[in-house]
């Protein structure tokens, strides 16, 4: 009898797969419905954002950073923020600390409220979604309230926060955060026991914390592993080190515990909210050196110099002295940096954007391999990955 | 034993005083300049030594200076988990001189070595798989390069008639503009009219 060959096929997931959150291509050779090789072809949302902050100064860089991971722009603002502060060299007020973590905690839910949901629609649980972008949508409202854009806030600036919060705003966080914690426990009757949701995500795409210093983890992927990292405890910025939070951290680090941390991650995200909203310091939101911030509108209807230095500030913008830094913030994806080379002028020489997602994503082969082609769904919503930031 | 910044800068460039060209701390990042040929060697002494136990390689990020004879400069943002500490490594290179690939060293470098070859056109020998990255199939060029035009050479549309994307010169309705707000008071090197002369008659002198 003639042997016949038995060959492998190749199936093209994406770039339109409505699992593959956003347009990742990813061309999977299946033995049967195995994954022998899953190889993710990235690029198709590549907007050269790195290109075009070089031609840009370095107040005119902070939107394109909204831009990247755009269900959490706040976090990656915060990056680029606390990079230009430090070659800069200058500190900003306390108020502006705390308005900054507070944001910065909004953003971390606003993404974790994404990740959950899309991630239970990705393995069937349809509810979930629905029920948390209402949730979303009361916290893009006070996005809007403290700098009147929902998503793309470009709200924190080199030296502080672009404007202080209106009255009453710090008040309505603490009414939403106290109710919150009703929406995190009904989210949880759904998924956390549910047994579909158990069978499609325990014990899926394992990786060990050796593992995942080898192929670059870090956030909520890593600590699932077990490694209790998170770059708030250990390299605190802002108003970090004066609050009081816990990290969860899982043991086996699959699908299931990846949700599991981002659950309690946002339990302790309030915990966060509530002590910024407490602790909320008074005075200034933004540094009073004119030459970074720019003046009151009331100033320069008086100042003369008020005037230039808000005209200096718009058109040339500020001059960084020369220097490199690599600095980098607990985005709720992961570790998300930013390094800045500057050459003294008053643009970026060079911005290199370290997404947390594009090592995530590159060990997609890694964790699919050998599971079916359903579970490279979970996988791929697990992992969580968003492409604005990883195609840039 | 817990070395500080300083005190490891030392421990590092008095271990490897072969392959380290320079070192220090600045802005409290450690920072060292390693030869080219020694790129696998110093990383993998970085992460297996007990002092250092560099286990993650954060970031590959390739810098352009044009005007350098090795103009691009490839940097290794490392992270020890143990210790809490970052440090940067800086090797040199030039457009036809490739660097050995640190994919034996750390998995994922893969990645963002074919990034660095996609944007700026360094080339990594050994690479498993040294495809474009970010940008599409078939494109050319290189566009991290300072000489590369923000704008590009091409741009893509959708052709009815060929029912497919083709790919043209780029077409711009208004010229680019740079508006260069670099201001001759602040930071620019202060260059007044006249004080060449000043210069060679100071040449001349000596």
């Amino acid at each position: 009898m003639a042997q016949s060959e038995i060959k492998n096929y190749n199936v093209n997931f994406g770039p339109q797969h409505p699992a593959a959150h956003g347009v990742l291509r990813m061309v999977l050779e299946m033995d049967g419905e195995v994954i022998d090789r899953a190889d993710p072809h990235i690029g198709l949302l590549h907007r050269g954002t790195e290109k075009l902050i070089e031609h840009k100064t370095y107040v005119q860089a902070v939107p394109y950073f909204d831009r990247l991971d755009y269900v959490a722009p706040q976090n990656q603002e915060h990056a680029f923020v606390l990079a230009t502060e430090k070659l800069l060299g200058i500190e900003i007020p306390p108020r502006a600390k705390y308005i900054r973590v507070l944001y910065a905690e909004i953003g971390r839910i606003l993404n974790h409220i994404l990740n959950i949901t899309s991630y239970a629609i990705d393995v069937g649980a349809m509810t979930p979604m629905l029920w948390g972008f209402e949730e979303r949508e009361v916290l893009m409202e006070f996005c809007e309230r403290a700098c009147g854009a929902r998503m793309h806030m470009n709200y924190f600036r080199p030296g502080g926060v672009a404007s202080d919060l209106p009255a009453g705003l710090t008040d309505d966080i603490k009414v939403w955060a106290d109710n919150y914690v009703n929406f995190i426990d009904d989210l949880e009757t759904l998924l956390t026991e549910n047994r579909i949701f158990k069978q499609r995500t325990v014990d899926i795409g394992v990786i060990s914390a050796e593992q995942c210093f080898e192929w670059g983890f870090s956030g909520p992927n890593i600590r699932a592993s077990g490694v209790p990292w998170d770059l708030r405890k250990s390299q605190p910025y802002d108003a970090y080190a004066e609050i009081d939070f816990d990290i969860p951290v899982g043991v086996n680090g699959d699908c299931y515990e990846r949700y599991l941390v981002r659950v309690m991650e946002m339990r302790e995200s309030l915990k966060i909210i509530h002590q910024c909203v407490d602790n909320m310091p008074g005075g200034p939101c933004k540094t009073d050196d004119n030459k970074v911030s720019p003046p009151s509108r009331g100033d320069m209807k008086s100042s003369m110099e008020s005037l230039i230095h808000h005209f200096k500030l718009f058109t040339e913008g500020f001059h960084v002295p020369a220097g490199e830094t690599y600095t980098a913030v607990e985005a709720p994806k992961g570790e998300f940096a930013v390094y800045l080379v500057s050459d003294g002028t008053n643009k970026p020489y060079r911005c290199k954007i370290r997404a947390p997602g594009f090592a995530h994503l590159q060990a997609m082969e890694f964790l699919s391999k050998g599971h079916m082609l359903a579970d490279v769904c979970a996988n791929i919503g697990s992992i969580d990955i968003v492409f604005g930031e990883i195609d840039r | 034993m817990d070395l500080d910044l300083q005190e490891l800068c030392e421990y590092i460039a008095s271990t490897l005083a072969d392959d380290v060209q320079e070192s220090g701390v600045r802005l409290d990042e450690l920072e060292i300049t390693v030869k080219r040929a020694s790129i696998v060697k110093v990383l993998t002494f970085l992460r297996d030594d007990a002092n250092c136990q560099y286990k993650q390689l954060m970031d590959i990020c390739g810098v352009d200076y044009p005007e350098q004879e090795l103009r691009f400069c490839i940097v290794y943002n490392l992270l020890s988990l143990v210790h809490n500490r970052r440090i940067r490594v800086k090797v040199w290179t030039s457009e036809d001189e490739p660097v050995d690939t640190v994919v034996p060293v750390f998995k994922t470098a893969n990645w963002f070595e074919r990034e660095v070859w996609d944007l700026l056109g360094v080339y990594f020998s050994e690479h498993p798989d040294l495809r474009r990255m970010l940008n599409d199939y078939g494109f050319e060029g290189h566009p991290l390069r300072k000489d590369f035009p923000l704008t590009g050479y091409v741009e893509v549309r959708y052709d009815d008639e060929q029912k497919r994307v083709v790919y043209e010169p780029v077409k711009l309705t208004q010229d680019f503009r740079t508006f260069d707000f670099l201001s001759p008071w602040e930071g620019a090197p202060r260059i007044l009219p006249g004080d060449e002369k000043a210069e060679e008659t100071g040449e001349d002198a000596s």
